[in-house]
């Protein structure tokens, strides 16, 4: 009742203003929880949903979780292994946790990311990436987010062959999608007290495309005089990002370079398995998500890690300004890692998953 | 594979529009040449870089070409990766790969990632072959490039450059002259005494090439 007369106070919600439909979560009063929506996922998604529910519950986050599984069956409503309902509860909730999802190989559907994407108009990914003190990779001072543009750009699925033998794939960039994000990264990094936003780009051979993209950040940077801002060529960023990765802060992008720099980014501080990200929706809905695979090998073995969809939900936590309880397992998390007792085998560590969440419990 | 920018009349709609083009003929030429490469230097493992589970034509002709050739090289193991694994497989364990072929755009982002791994651009050679000629420069493009300031202060790394050339002695066939240089050259660094500002060190760029001209043997 509270967050509704808030939401009508401050207004009505466009994508611009997350942050603010977030401030109107914060009204809630803490007798009334918020709903969030959780699709646990396949393989190791449900042990590793148990686990971080379990560290949730320690921490007294008053959330009441919506769980959503999938489907054996398509529902010809989203064409999808994902029923109407599932996505109907993440409109409504306005923010989810999502765990790994195998998409079922065969034709006659969409997979299961690309409904997510299309139904909630999932435009940004956000990924923070940072050294964890103590799990030494061969860099120590990581500390950036990649925001990379989700909707568009060479992944807009046009291709078709022109003659046998020719293959002609159409990459489309508009001004809508570009200003959105760029708004979003914006945004982001001033909300966060980030100090410089990056825009990667190839526009000196992709004019029209990546031209338009840049114009976009530009005019978006002026609004923002606090926020440094530049403009990096993307073989530049690849090299800057393996030689001297503190070199970055915020970086904003197109879909492709996104995809491949943000991957880059995780597997600089030790891979998917520590990996948070979130997604960002039209009218403030955020789905975070554990960017993993669903590892089947291990599934139901007690051995996975759940630290990504543990910072995956600390990320859901911070969007909806949860901010004390979201620094609260955050450090649990990161503490436990560095202790360097209780560490699962992907970490080079003996711990089961159980054993693993207990430390962080304890570390509350 | 070639990204190309169709023309202004789009501007009005607040859209820019991009054009892939990947051909067979161009990706069973790049792929014959990996392969004979991998065969000729003795390399054991041949990696096709794609993102075909999202550009399914496209970046699937390419596969299909690598897979075609590779057929024809028995000894050698091929394999397949997606190019976002790929960038965080290189940054976590680079020495998985060994020779690795990609498509235009990959090959740029993985080219300087690479180089970047290895030590920069200042120390990656390069070489780009056509079916006439050959023209051979450093490997990565980004950073040491036409930088007045580097050239005014003498502190340009000339080991890229020098290594490129080996490359293109190789190419001419005069392998022994390739072994020696490349060989005074890696001894060089190795030694650690006489290194430019982009390895952490202090030597000028002609004290570098100096080096290099007495360890020649």
């Amino acid at each position: 009742m509270a967050a509704f007369l808030a939401r009508r106070l401050l207004g009505t919600s466009t994508s611009s203003s997350s942050a603010l439909m977030s401030s109107a979560r914060a009204f809630s009063s803490s007798t009334t929880p918020i709903k969030a929506t959780l699709f646990p996922g396949d393989g190791i998604g449900p042990e590793i949903a148990e686990s971080f529910k379990q560290v949730f519950t320690a921490a007294d986050v008053a959330i009441d979780w919506d769980e959503h599984y999938v489907s054996t069956e398509v529902d010809p409503r989203t064409n999808s292994f994902l029923t109407w309902e599932s996505l109907q509860s993440v409109l409504d909730n306005k923010v989810g946790l999502k765990g790994p999802m195998a998409t079922p190989i065969g034709k006659g559907h969409r997979s299961l990311n690309l409904t997510l994407r299309k139904e909630l108009n999932l435009y940004a990914n956000v990924r923070p990436c940072y050294s964890l003190p103590g799990y030494k990779t061969r860099y120590d001072d990581v500390d950036l987010i990649t925001i990379r543009e989700n909707t568009e750009g060479e992944y807009s699925g046009l291709e078709h062959q022109v003659v046998k033998g020719v293959v002609e794939s159409i990459k489309i960039i508009t001004r809508k999608a570009s200003m959105r994000v760029a708004e979003y990264a914006f945004l982001y990094a001033k909300t966060h007290g980030r100090k410089k936003v990056s825009a990667i780009h190839k526009a000196n051979i992709m004019q029209k495309t990546d031209g338009l993209f840049l114009q976009c950040c530009d005019e978006v940077a002026e609004k923002y005089p606090e926020i440094e801002y530049e403009k990096v060529v993307i073989d530049n960023c690849c090299m800057m990002l393996v030689k001297n990765p503190a070199l970055f802060d915020v970086l904003v992008m197109p879909n492709l370079y996104g995809d491949i720099i943000s991957d880059l980014c995780a597997g600089l501080v030790g891979g998917l398995g520590l990996t948070p990200s979130c997604n960002i929706g039209e009218d403030g809905i955020a789905l975070a998500e554990a960017v993993h695979g669903s590892a089947p090998d291990i599934a139901g073995k007690n051995l996975a890690n759940p630290t990504a969809l543990l910072l995956s939900g600390v990320m859901m936590l911070r969007h909806l300004k949860l901010n004390k309880q979201a620094e609260q397992i955050h450090s649990a998390i990161i503490n436990t890692i560095a202790e360097g007792k209780y560490r699962t085998a992907d970490l080079g560590g003996t711990s089961t998953t159980t054993e693993f969440t207990k430390a962080i419990c304890d570390h509350l | 594979m070639l990204w190309c920018d169709m023309e202004a009349s789009l501007n009005l709609l607040n859209l820019g529009l991009g054009r892939m083009v990947i051909t067979k003929f161009c990706s069973e030429r790049i792929a014959k040449y990996a392969f004979e490469y991998a065969y000729l230097n003795n390399r054991k493992k041949v990696t096709a870089v794609h993102k075909a589970n999202i550009m399914k034509l496209a970046d699937g002709l390419f596969l299909e070409s690598c897979r075609e050739v590779a057929k024809k090289y028995p000894g050698i193991t091929y394999n397949e990766i997606i190019v976002d694994n790929c960038c965080m497989q290189l940054v976590a364990k680079p020495e998985q790969f060994d020779v690795m072929v990609t498509p235009n755009l990959y090959g740029n982002l993985v080219a300087n990632t690479a180089a970047g791994i290895a030590g920069g651009t200042g120390v990656m050679p390069g070489g780009n072959v056509g079916a006439d000629h050959a023209v051979f420069e450093q490997g990565a493009s980004a950073g040491n490039v036409g930088k007045d300031s580097i050239v005014r202060k003498n502190k340009a790394n000339p080991v890229a450059l020098l290594l490129s050339s080996a490359m293109m002695l190789r190419h001419l066939q005069f392998p022994s002259f390739a072994d020696r240089l490349e060989t005074a050259v890696k001894r060089v660094i190795s030694e650690g005494k006489c290194r430019t500002k982009d390895l952490g060190g202090q030597s000028t760029t002609q004290e570098v090439v100096d080096a290099v001209i007495a360890k020649l043997e």
